[in-house]
């Protein structure tokens, strides 16, 4: 490529038509991908236990299958970029709103298919390692190719209803992969945590799917995007639905204000949380919204709201990363700022950006989870205060550690640069900056704050991951024991994940031949979208930024801990930051106390007094009607029989009295006789 | 004479003898009222007799026959109030009571399945 | 008949009537005695009384035989036959309280009941009616035998037959050691 191609703007492009693809391809059977997972998760669940390999074998061996067909899929992407096949199943024949089962499977679908089982496969190799000696062992594996399940319904689901469920199981199983150690009760808390932030989400989540519904007429993806862009749908259906079905991304996703629950969640096994956090449900928010992109598009309010969103967690996140101490919790901030740049480059029109950094946050973000839990397995400690010159300890945990954090900060030229880059830029046109492609429907206000925010990020996301880095490979160990490196089993997946963390990003980058690079292959058909380019005034600033901080870093934290660590040391600003902003405390007073006490036990009143009222009204009145019946047969009928019998024998006792034995008693009565038959003779 | 003073005669004799037989104690005080009671009867039977003039003089011969009916009667009449004298040591009528029924219990059942019939009745 | 013929009115007293209606009032008032008398021997000779005045009261109807009859067979051997009852019976020779049962004031009430119907009876029914005694002259012992054995023969063979029962039976029934009846 020459100098001037690097400054040169290029125009705005179109995809052409969606392409089909003839005879049987790859694609055919995208379907099997979501199955092998689900057949694996029962077969681990019913005979795991008496499998050899504790059923192990049967997850490692369907996910590599479905990554077999991704990667047949993902081909065909690849070479005939905006593609798209869909297919299928009618579940209810009859009436209108008719239940779907289908796929549809392009680019977007494609690349997630990847991603998902990669990582998935990685994290399961690694986990027969990590979790070695687990006394619930088998159960977490079905749990891991449960929910890896889960993610691909949300990934092949041609409609929002099939998309839901996928949503919802994977709910369900972050809960137990997170609580799987649930014996102490901060686990289980964060289990709970987490299902119950997302829930909210979800609720949002769900509103949104019938407003579309209702303003679509359909569940489809293809129908409501064709509906929204013609016109038929009411732009207040438009915006309506897509700001709420937003908040299940900001649940999933852990945006502000429902982020909360995502650094709690890290008391899970490290291999979760590389597999959740890092690449799959996380990036399942991102993902619904690229789905649905054309139809965000259409609605200014929603991109604003994820713009403005977007931009208060990515600083909020990077700053709180400062102050941590445990290395997880540092990555789990950190998560939750990357993330937000993906849903900054969602708000300002470019989706395309946003996914590429999902994509390339998938390899290196994963790799530094999976790397931290080798040094967890090495220190038996997550606190960073107690390790420290690891490098000499673990050389090859070492070795792609550092590249995942040069990706993480943003240096060119791995990963992390070019897509962060293209977030940036996005932003940068958005806010009115530069000649951009047209407008998008986000404001410039928005688009400025989105700009500043990723700017600053960018700047503190190279300095804490620097004092991460220093404070646990540099300096002098300072922990007990003697570390040593891990397994095979969890080094050789950090090291696979190493490449694409380096290499990715060129795949997004203007070096990579045009025709088939990430933007194109993930864009719709009919979308525009701007290929990937080299603007020096953005690309120069971020750069500058992400070199500062790791300088700065390098300054204060390269030989090891200081004495006195200057983020610990800012009075008000590291309290604030400790306790992250007090949005845990305020939740908790706010909602959680109150729900607790007040609300649990007015709904305790409420179902005892008012809904089990009337079948206990009914039991009491059974009760009294069974006693009133034994009453009456025992009163009146056993009465009215008894009463007959003692009145035949009073009327014995009494009529017994004529008969006394007294012979002139009876010639009495037969004499009184007498005189009456003689005066009744006589009066006639 | 007037028919009315034989037949007012008899039935007032008859009525005292009623009387007896209904309000004496002493079995053979019975017996006499019986006596009186018969007598009433013939004094009827003759006066009628003698006012049809009855060639065949049938109300006498009747009259005749209860004589010696009643004669009979009050010889068995005698030995049985013998007998009761001899097994009673009176001849009390009031006290003669063993054909009335037991005033407290049925009469052929035993005391108590009457006592236990009687209790769940009430 | 001469029933029908005028009778006199109750004003005509005859002789008769006169010593009927003595008699009468004589056995009523025996009878009363005889039924209220405390002593039980006493009641027994009242008894004697009325019989005798109701054998004069026969006698009064032209009933001759059977007048003497009465007096032969009831005065002399029920009477007899009473006493006798009286005295195996140990009654009293005394007077006793408590002779008048239980029933006195039921059998009291029946008894005017009864006498005031049949009077009242008899009275309305026989107002008009009058024995003609002049000329009634077939009714003496002659021609009392002569109806007993020319007409009743049969029921005289049976009262006969009748009286050997009662013979029998009393002295069955009153025989002492062979134990009773």
């Amino acid at each position: 490529m020459t100098v001037s191609s690097l400054i040169t703007v290029l125009a705005a492009e179109e995809v052409s038509v969606p392409i089909q693809l003839s005879g049987t391809t790859w694609p055919d059977f995208a379907w099997l991908i979501p199955v092998f997972p689900f057949v694996a998760f029962f077969v681990i669940l019913f005979f795991g236990k008496r499998m050899r390999t504790s059923g192990t074998a049967v997850g490692i061996v369907a996910i590599a299958a479905s990554l077999v067909v991704s990667v047949g899929v993902f081909a065909q992407a690849y070479l005939h970029p905006g593609f798209v096949e869909e297919k299928k199943v009618i579940l209810t024949p009859f009436g209108d709103g008719r239940l779907t089962l289908g796929m549809k499977v392009d680019g977007l679908a494609a690349l997630m298919f990847v991603i998902v089982c990669l990582v998935s496969l990685l994290v399961q190799v690694y986990s027969t390692s990590y979790m070695d000696g687990d006394s619930r062992y088998t159960f977490f594996f079905a749990m891991l190719s449960l929910f890896t399940t889960g993610m691909l319904i949300v990934t092949i689901a041609d409609n929002l209803l099939l998309m839901l469920v996928g949503w919802e199981i994977m709910g369900v199983c972050s809960y137990f992969l997170i609580g799987h150690f649930w014996e102490e009760t901060p686990n289980s808390n964060a289990a709970i945590k987490a299902f119950l932030t997302t829930r909210v989400g979800d609720v949002g989540f769900m509103i949104g799917i019938f407003i579309l519904f209702w303003g679509a007429g359909s569940f489809e993806f293809s129908t409501i995007i064709e509906r929204a862009e013609s016109g038929e749908m009411p732009r207040n259906f438009v915006v309506a639905g897509t700001v709420a079905i937003f908040f299940g991304a900001v649940g999933k996703s852990a945006q502000f204000p429902l982020h909360t629950w995502l650094p709690d969640a890290m008391a899970g096994p490290t291999p979760v949380s590389a597999l959740i956090h890092a690449a799959t449900m996380v990036a399942s928010g991102i993902y619904m919204v690229a789905r649905l992109y054309p139809v965000f598009e259409l609605s200014g309010p929603a991109l604003n709201l994820i713009g403005v969103l977007a931009a208060i967690t990515m600083t909020m996140a990077a700053l709180i990363a400062l102050v941590q101490d445990d290395i997880k919790k540092v990555l789990a901030y950190s998560t939750v700022s990357q993330l937000a740049y993906m849903t900054a480059g969602l708000s300002v029109g470019g989706y395309t950006a946003g996914f590429f950094h999902l994509f390339t946050h998938a390899a290196f973000k994963g790799l530094l989870f999976l790397g931290a839990g080798s040094v967890i397995h090495a220190v038996h400690s997550n606190n960073m205060s107690e390790m420290g010159g690891l490098r000499k300890y673990l050389p090859r945990t070492h070795a792609t550690y550092l590249i995942g954090c040069v990706a993480l900060a943003g240096l060119p030229p791995l990963a992390g640069f070019w897509s962060k880059d293209e977030v940036i830029l996005d932003a940068y046109y958005a806010a009115g900056f530069g000649n951009g492609p047209e407008a998008v429907a986000t404001s410039p206000i928005v688009g400025k704050m989105v700009f500043a925010s990723a700017v600053v990020t960018a700047l503190l996301t190279a300095f804490y991951v620097t004092r991460m880095y220093c404070l646990t490979w540099l300096g002098t160990y300072r922990g007990k024991g003697h570390p040593h490196e891990s397994s095979t089993a969890m080094t050789v997946p950090l090291m696979i994940l190493a490449v694409p963390a380096a290499l990715a990003g060129l795949w997004g980058s203007p070096f990579w031949p045009d025709g088939h690079n990430i933007k194109r292959v993930v864009a719709f058909a009919g979308q525009a979208y701007h290929a990937p380019e080299l603007v020096p005034v953005v690309a120069g600033t971020s750069v500058a930024l992400a070199a500062l901080g790791v300088v700065v870093g390098f300054a204060i934290y390269g030989k090891g801990l200081p004495r006195r660590d200057p983020t610990l040391s800012m009075g008000l600003v590291t309290k604030t930051l400790e306790r992250k902003f007090f949005i845990d405390d305020l939740y908790l007073h706010a909602i959680v106390r109150p729900t607790r006490s007040t609300i649990a036990a007015g709904s305790n009143w409420l179902n005892q007094n008012v809904f089990d009222a009337p079948p206990n009204l009914a039991g009491k009145g059974a009760v009294l009607a069974g006693r009133a019946a034994y009453a009456v047969d025992q009163s009146i009928i056993d009465g009215t029989v008894n009463g007959s019998g003692r009145m035949s024998y009073f009327t014995g006792r009494a009529l017994a009295l004529v008969q006394n034995g007294n012979v002139q008693a009876y010639a009495t009565g037969m004499f009184v006789g007498v005189v009456a038959l003689a005066v009744a003779f006589a009066a006639r | 004479m007037h028919l009315v003073y034989p037949t007012v005669l008899a039935s007032l004799l008859f009525a005292i003898g009623v009387y007896g037989v209904l309000a004496r104690r002493n079995a053979v005080l019975v017996l006499m009222s019986i006596e009186i009671m018969l007598n009433a009867v013939n004094i009827n039977l003759i006066a009628f007799n003698a006012w049809l003039q009855d060639t065949l003089l049938a109300g006498q011969v009747f009259a005749l026959f209860i004589i010696a009916v009643a004669a009979a009667e009050v010889g068995v009449g005698l030995a049985i109030v013998l007998m009761i004298y001899r097994t009673h040591e009176s001849v009390d009528i009031d006290s003669l009571t063993e054909l009335g029924d037991a005033q407290g219990a049925p009469r052929g059942t035993d005391r108590a399945a009457a006592v236990a019939v009687e209790a769940q009745v009430r | 008949m001469t029933l029908a013929q005028a009778a006199p009115g109750y004003a005509d007293v005859t002789a008769q009537e006169v010593i009927f209606i003595l008699l009468g009032l004589v056995a009523v008032a025996g009878a009363v005695l005889v039924v209220t008398t405390k002593n039980v021997v006493h009641a027994a000779l009242w008894l004697v009384v009325t019989l005798a005045a109701v054998a004069g009261s026969y006698l009064m109807l032209t009933a001759e035989f059977i007048a003497w009859v009465q007096v032969l067979i009831y005065i002399g051997s029920v009477v007899v036959l009473l006493l006798f009852g009286i005295m195996l019976t140990k009654a009293p020779i005394g007077g006793t309280a408590g002779l008048d049962g239980e029933n006195r004031v039921a059998a009291a009430i029946v008894a005017t009941a009864l006498g005031g119907t049949l009077a009242t009876l008899m009275v309305d029914a026989f107002r008009k009616a009058y024995i003609d005694l002049e000329d009634f002259t077939a009714s003496g012992a002659d021609e009392t035998g002569t109806a007993i054995f020319q007409h009743y023969v049969l029921p005289f063979e049976v009262v006969s037959v009748l009286l050997l029962a009662a013979l029998i039976g009393s002295i069955v029934l009153s025989r002492n050691d062979e134990g009773g009846p």
